[in-house]
């Protein structure tokens, strides 16, 4: 396990790293495979460990990416009333929305439900892939930080549970039935947090380098700086 | 789990660090005034979120402002040849109760009016105990906190039922659905309520306990 500050030895060679919610410094011990390291003031996490942490993102992302593809492009749900039906894709729900004059409603609903996982599993494939062959260029920290972005507004979990509620409550007026595209929701809805725990970002950010260091604005902290400075 | 420890009880700001908010890396910048990039992945360094509890402020009010057209105006119209009604969030929580799905009824009431306006009242808690200096409590601070940032997507339920129900029943001149105007009230009290938990700065309620030095662990 490489370590990105400094190779002093004995403790000094764990890493320094603030809590990102209390802001509290602390030394990452190395961490058993599966282990876990909480800050000792707040408990947010801090560092986890997952076992094979770009192979199997790896893996989840493409599946992810197969079963986005039949997510948007077959039918979600259909619908069949008096010898009429009708059926309705994701994008289709947007379109609708827009063509009903809710067309900020419907941006919202195809950000959350087509671009930001779309964004996620393309970005995520890039930095996967870049990871591969060592050293990440300086923009692959760039395409992970979009990807991190992007993660909270990917909504198949709350959109599978609002299409159960559209789908009950529609059965009362009609006989609906399920496309392929619930499935393959529901199968996202699992996937995409999924890769999130599987993926560990610190072992990316190791093969990212620094800028050089005379045109920075700011330095990454050397263990032996941080000493020096009194501490 | 792995028990830390501690550099001495002191926070990455007290050394003139930052630490970056994407990519955790610890950074000394060259000019405290102005931190600039991240020498790594080029997010922007501040030591605590800028005008964290202004920003946060104008998002929580304008949420709440909007949360009451969202609860008051209808969500979806249903239109038959025959007649026309119109359901707002709580008519189509008594309507999926009535109709024997109470499950469903609890999750959308939970999802769609408890939620939000729980999400708006502890984050008004947070920024006021901010603000007074507040010192105790951190820990039940600091897991509100943690559990707004969790939940708050969910709220986005409502939308995508009303999307699809909308999407789905257009059976002219049979049956019909339109999207009310609530729907837009209620998907922007989500979003904003969203990005209002990312620009609240939780390390504010540790640094009120740190300056008066006793810490309740
Ligand atoms: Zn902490
Ligand atoms: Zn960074």
């Amino acid at each position: 396990m490489t370590d990105p500050l400094g190779a002093a030895p004995g403790a000094s060679s764990q890493p320094l790293m603030a809590c990102q919610e209390c802001d509290l410094l602390q030394r990452i011990p190395p961490l058993p495979i599966r282990g876990e390291a909480h800050c000792a003031r707040c408990g947010h996490s801090l560092a986890a460990r997952p076992s094979d942490p770009l192979q199997i993102p790896l893996a989840l992302t493409i599946t992810a990416a197969i079963v986005f593809v039949v997510a948007i492009t077959t039918s979600l749900l259909g619908l069949s009333a008096v010898g009429r039906h009708a059926s309705t894709t994701i994008i289709g729900g947007a379109w609708q929305l827009w063509q009903e004059g809710e067309t900020i409603t419907a941006a919202i609903v195809m950000f959350c439900a087509v671009i930001a996982p779309g964004f996620f599993i393309v970005l995520m494939l890039t930095v996967l892939l870049l990871a591969k062959r060592a050293p990440v260029p300086h923009w692959g920290g760039e395409v992970l930080r979009w990807c991190l972005h992007m993660q909270p507004w990917s909504m198949y979990d709350v959109m599978s549970l609002g299409i159960l509620v559209a789908l009950i409550k529609v059965a009362q007026l009609a006989s609906v039935d399920a496309g392929i595209a619930l499935y393959a929701m529901g199968v996202l809805a699992v996937l995409l947090p999924a890769i999130m725990v599987s993926f560990d970002a610190r072992e990316i950010w190791k093969l990212v380098p620094c800028e050089n260091k005379a045109t920075a604005s700011a330095r990454a902290v050397e263990e032996a700086d941080f000493l020096a400075s009194g501490r | 789990m792995s028990a830390l420890k501690p550099v001495r009880a002191i926070t990455a700001a007290q050394c003139g660090l930052i630490s970056c908010e994407t990519c955790k890396l610890l950074a000394r910048p060259a000019h405290p005034e102005d931190p600039g990039h991240c020498p790594r992945c080029g997010g922007e360094l501040e030591f605590r979120r800028r005008r964290s509890l202004q920003r946060t402020w104008a998002l929580v009010i304008a949420a709440a402002v909007c949360y009451i057209p969202a609860n008051m105006l209808p969500m979806m119209a249903t239109t038959t040849f025959a007649s026309s009604h119109a359901d707002t969030i709580m008519g189509g929580v008594v309507y999926l109760f009535a109709s024997g799905s109470w499950p469903l009824a609890l999750i959308v009431l939970v999802a769609s009016v408890m939620v939000p306006l729980g999400k708006l009242i502890a984050l008004i808690y947070l920024l006021l105990s901010v603000q007074r200096g507040m010192p105790g409590a951190c820990h039940q601070r600091a897991r509100l906190y943690r559990m707004v940032e969790l939940i708050g997507r969910w709220s986005m339920l409502d939308v995508f039922v009303v999307t699809f129900i909308v999407a789905l029943v257009q059976l002219q001149p049979l049956m019909a659905v339109q999207p009310g105007p609530a729907v837009l009230f209620f998907a922007v009290v989500v979003v904003l309520t969203m990005i209002a938990a990312e620009t609240f700065d939780p390390r504010l309620i540790w640094d009120s306990a740190a300056n008066l030095e006793n810490e309740d662990d």
